[in-house]
C-alpha cells in the first residue's frame, strides 16, 4: 500500500486559540463588569453603551460564540485533521471561516452596546449579521466534510460523529430561529409572534446548549482526554449509544425553558419528559469520560490538563443531573425566573466548557511549540483558582435564587404576600451579588494566569506551522461487510442525513402543531395591535435591553396573580408581539400587567432615577431617553414589516400613523405635564410609557375570549 | 401567515407517542447492534485518537475485506 506524506496545519488552529483567549478574557472582564452593576448600578459609567441590559448580550455572546466558538474550532481543526489522516480540505476555507467569524465577533461587540438587537437570546445579532453566520457556518460544514471526504482512515471516529451533528443542528436552528422580517439594516421583526415565536426561541435557545456548548465539547472530550490519559476511551460501545440518543433526545427539551408559562400544556410536558430522559445520555457521556482515567487516577494528581478535565467532565455531569432535574414542573416552578438558573448555567460554563478548554490549551500548546508548558505550578494554581472561583460563583447564587423564590410565594397568616415589595426580595440578596462577583474574578484571575503562562511556553519553544505526517492512502474500492454502523461510518454524507433526521424529528413533532392548530393559542377579541406609538416604545425597551431583567409572563401561581394584580398571562394576549418578551430572569419585577399601575409622573421619575420612586433600587438610571427623540421616519417601515408578518394593521395605515403617534404623545405630554414634568412629545421616554402603560391592559377591557 | 394553512389537526397527543415509539425501537436496535459489534472493529476505533503517526491503520478494514 502506498505510503502517502501530507502535513497537518497547525497555524489555522494556532490562530483559532489566540482568538479563544483573547475573547475569553474579553468576555469574562464584561461579565465581571454586568455581575458588578447589580450591586454597583453606576459602573455602567452614566452611558447608555455600557449598561446592562445592552452588554448583558455582549457577555453571552462573546462566552458563547467567541471564547467557546474559537475553542471549538481550534480542537476540531487539530483533531479532525489527525483522526481522518488528512490535512483540512482547503486552506483558503479555513482562513475565510476563521476570519470570517472573527468579524461577527466584531459585528456584535459594536452593534450589541448600540442597542442594535433582537431581544431573543443568544440570537440577538440583526439579520445582516445572521446572514454572515449562515455563510460562514455554511464555509466551516463545506471545509469539515470535505476532509472527511479526503479522509485516509476509513472510519469515523466518535468525535467527528459529535462535530457533524454539530455542524448540521446549529445551521437548522440558526436558520429557523432566524426568520424575521426586515424594517432598515439595522432592525428587523421575528417572523414569529408569542407563544409561537417563544417556543422557536427556546427549541433554538436549549439547542444552542446542547449544539454548540455540548456536542462539540464532548467530541472534543472523546479525542483529548483519552490524548491526555494516554488511554483509549473507557468504552466504545458506549459512546456509539451516547451519541445517537443525546441528539435524538436532546432537540426535544427546549420547552422546559417554558414551563407554567403560555406554551400548550402538550407541549410543556413532552418538554419535561424529554428533559428527565436526557439523564441516561449525558451520564453515560460523563462516565464514559470519568472511567476513561481508570488506572490513570495517579496521574490526576500531578497533571494540570487531566485535573481542569476532570472537573470539566464532573461539572458536566453535575450540570445534566441538575437540568433534568430542573425541568421537572414543580422544582421548575422554584428555580425559574432566578439565579438558580445563573448559578446553573455557570456550572456548565465555567465548570464544563471553560475548564475542558484551558485543558486542552495546557495540552495543545506544548506539543504544537515542541516544549513543556512553562510552569506546571502556575497551572496548579490557575486550577485551583478556577474552582474556588466557580464555587464562589454558584454557592451564593443557589442560595440567592431559593432565598427570593420563597420570599416571592410567601404568605403571611392574614393572607397577604409577605413581601409585597419586590425590591425587598431583591436586596436581601445584595451580598450574594457581591460574592458572585467576587467568583468571576477569582475565574477570570485564573485565565490571566493561563494566558501569560501560555505566551511564556510559546515563546520557549519554536511553532511548527506544517507537521509532517503520512499515512497509506484510502483505497477507493468498496468495502463490504461489517454491522451498518461500521457500514455507516465509512458513509459520511448518508450520516450525515441520518442525524439530520434524528433532530428534525424533534423539532416538527414541537411545533407543527404548535404552528398549525388555531386552538392552540385561543384568540382574545379585545387583544389589538399596538399603537404606533407603543410601537415605537416596544422598540426601545428591545432596545435598551429591558428583557434581560424583567419577564412579561405572569405564571398561574397565586403569588403571582397577586403581586401582579391580574390574571395570569394567556397566549391570545402575545399574538401581535414580534418578537415575544416573556424573559428569562427576574431580577426586577414582571411587567405584563405594569399597564395602568402607576401614573406618567411614575414612570417618568422612575427611568430617570430609579430610587427616587423605589430607595435601594439596582435599576440603572435611563437618562437619555429625556433628551433623544424618536425617529418618525421610521413609523412607515415598522407598520409594513409587521402587516407583512400578519399585524392587521389597515392598507394605507402606514401613511397617517404618525398623526395617531403625535396624538397619543401629546396627551401622554400633557399629563406629564400637569405634574411638573415638561418632556417634548417626541422623546423617547414618552413612546416608552406608552408602551408600558399599555402592557397586560387588552384583556382588562372586556374579557371574552373565543376559541 | 402559514399558522393559518391548516386549522385542525386531531389527536395532538399522537404526535409524541409516535416519536417516543421511533425512539425507544431506534434505541432498542441500537443496543442490540452495540452487543453484536466485533472485538477487533472496537479495538481498531478505540485507538485512533492514540495514533497520529503511520500505523496499522485500515487493518481493520482489511480484515473485513478478507474475511
Amino acid at each position: 500500500m502506498e505510503i502517502q506524506q501530507f502535513k497537518y496545519d497547525n497555524k489555522i488552529v494556532k490562530y483559532f486559540i489566540i482568538a479563544t483567549v483573547i475573547f475569553g478574557l474579553v468576555g469574562m472582564l464584561v461579565g465581571l463588569l454586568i455581575a458588578t452593576q447589580l450591586f454597583l448600578p453606576e459602573l455602567n459609567l452614566g452611558l447608555q453603551y455600557t449598561t446592562f441590559g445592552r452588554i448583558r448580550p455582549l457577555h453571552t455572546n462573546a462566552v458563547i460564540f467567541a471564547f467557546v466558538g474559537n475553542a471549538m474550532f481550534a480542537g476540531v481543526y487539530y483533531s479532525m485533521q489527525r483522526l481522518l489522516k488528512t490535512r483540512m480540505f482547503s486552506d483558503m476555507l479555513s482562513w475565510i471561516h476563521f476570519w470570517g467569524w472573527q468579524l461577527i465577533i466584531v459585528a456584535a461587540a459594536i452593534t450589541l452596546p448600540l442597542g442594535i438587537t433582537t431581544s431573543k437570546e443568544y440570537a440577538e445579532l440583526e439579520w445582516p449579521i445572521d446572514i454572515a453566520i449562515t455563510l460562514i457556518w455554511v464555509v466551516f460544514g463545506i471545509n469539515m466534510i470535505g476532509t472527511i471526504l479526503k479522509r485516509r482512515e476509513r472510519h469515523m471516529y466518535v468525535a467527528i460523529w459529535f462535530y457533524i451533528a454539530t455542524f448540521v443542528t446549529v445551521a437548522v436552528l440558526h436558520v429557523v430561529n432566524s426568520f424575521e422580517m426586515p424594517v432598515t439594516l439595522f432592525k428587523s421583526y421575528s417572523w414569529y409572534a408569542g407563544v409561537q415565536d417563544a417556543l422557536v426561541q427556546w427549541w433554538y435557545g436549549h439547542n444552542a446548549v446542547a449544539f454548540f456548548l455540548t456536542t462539540p465539547f464532548l467530541g472534543l472530550m472523546y479525542y483529548f482526554l483519552p490524548k491526555a490519559a494516554n488511554r483509549p476511551v473507557y468504552s466504545y460501545k458506549l459512546s456509539i449509544i451516547h451519541f445517537w440518543s443525546l441528539i435524538f433526545i436532546y432537540i426535544w427539551a427546549g420547552p422546559h425553558h417554558l414551563l407554567y408559562t403560555s406554551l400548550p400544556n402538550w407541549a410543556q410536558s413532552l418538554g419535561v419528559v424529554f428533559s428527565v430522559m436526557l439523564i441516561a445520555p449525558s451520564w453515560g457521556g460523563m462516565l464514559n469520560g470519568l472511567l476513561t482515567l481508570r488506572g490513570a487516577w495517579d496521574r490526576v494528581r500531578e497533571d494540570p490538563v487531566l485535573k481542569f478535565m476532570v472537573v470539566a467532565v464532573t461539572a458536566y455531569g453535575m450540570s445534566t443531573l441538575e437540568g433534568p432535574l430542573l425541568s421537572i414542573k414543580n422544582v421548575n416552578a422554584i428555580a425559574h425566573f432566578t439565579d438558580w438558573i445563573i448559578a446553573h448555567v455557570h456550572i456548565g460554563g465555567l465548570g464544563w466548557n471553560g475548564f475542558l478548554i484551558f485543558g486542552i490549551l495546557y495540552w495543545l500548546i506544548p506539543r504544537m511549540w515542541g516544549t513543556k508548558l512553562w510552569s506546571t505550578k502556575l497551572a496548579n494554581v490557575h486550577f485551583w483558582l478556577g474552582t474556588l472561583g466557580i464555587i464562589v460563583y454558584a454557592l451564593p447564587m443557589y442560595a440567592a435564587g431559593v432565598t427570593q423564590s420563597l420570599m416571592w410565594k410567601d404568605f403571611n397568616a392574614e393572607g397577604f404576600l409577605e413581601y409585597p415589595n419586590f425590591l425587598e426580595t431583591v436586596t436581601q440578596i445584595i451580598p450574594m451579588y457581591m460574592m458572585r462577583a467576587i467568583g468571576g474574578l477569582l475565574y477570570l484571575v485564573g485565565a490571566i494566569m493561563m494566558t501569560y503562562n501560555l505566551v511564556k511556553t510559546a515563546k520557549q519553544g519554536s511553532f511548527m506551522a506544517n507537521e509532517d505526517a503520512e499515512a497509506p492512502a484510502l483505497e477507493k474500492k468498496n468495502i463490504i461487510g461489517g454491522y451498518w454502523h461500521n457500514r455507516l461510518e465509512r458513509k459520511p454524507v448518508f450520516f450525515t442525513v441520518l442525524v439530520l433526521v434524528a433532530i428534525l424529528i424533534g423539532g416538527i413533532v414541537e411545533m407543527v402543531p404548535t404552528f398549525l392548530i388555531k386552538s392552540n393559542v385561543p384568540t382574545i377579541a379585545s387583544v389589538e395591535p399596538y399603537t404606533p406609538l407603543e410601537l415605537h416604545g416596544r422598540d426601545l425597551y428591545i432596545r435598551e435591553g429591558c428583557v434581560s431583567c424583567h419577564s412579561q409572563m405572569v405564571r398561574p401561581f397565586r403569588s403571582e396573580t397577586v403581586r401582579y394584580n391580574g390574571e395570569y398571562s394567556k397566549a391570545g394576549e402575545f399574538v401581535y408581539d414580534h418578537p415575544f418578551l416573556w424573559g428569562s430572569k427576574r431580577t426586577g419585577p414582571d411587567l405584563h400587567r405594569i399597564g395602568g399601575k402607576y401614573n406618567h409622573a411614575w414612570h417618568y421619575q422612575h427611568m430617570l432615577d430609579p430610587t427616587i420612586t423605589s430607595p435601594g433600587s439596582i435599576m440603572p438610571p435611563y437618562p437619555w431617553l429625556y433628551t433623544q427623540t424618536i425617529n418618525l421616519d421610521k413609523t412607515a417601515g415598522k407598520i409594513n414589516a409587521l402587516r407583512k408578518v400578519g399585524v392587521p394593521y389597515e392598507r394605507g395605515y402606514e401613511t397617517t400613523a404618525n398623526e395617531d403617534l403625535m396624538q397619543q404623545a401629546r396627551e401622554i405630554a400633557s399629563g406629564l405635564s400637569a405634574d411638573g414634568f415638561d418632556t417634548p412629545p417626541e422623546a423617547e421616554i414618552v413612546a416608552m410609557i406608552a408602551y408600558l402603560q399599555r402592557l397586560g391592559t387588552d384583556i382588562k377591557v372586556s374579557p371574552t375570549a373565543q376559541r | 401567515m402559514f399558522k393559518h394553512y391548516f386549522e385542525q389537526v386531531n389527536n395532538v397527543a399522537i404526535w409524541p407517542i409516535i416519536s417516543l415509539t421511533i425512539f425507544f425501537v431506534f434505541f432498542l436496535g441500537l443496543v442490540i447492534y452495540v452487543t453484536r459489534i466485533r472485538k477487533d472493529y472496537i479495538k481498531h476505533m478505540e485507538d485512533l485518537p492514540l495514533r497520529d503517526g503511520i500505523d496499522e491503520q485500515n487493518s481493520f478494514t482489511n480484515k473485513i475485506k478478507n474475511s
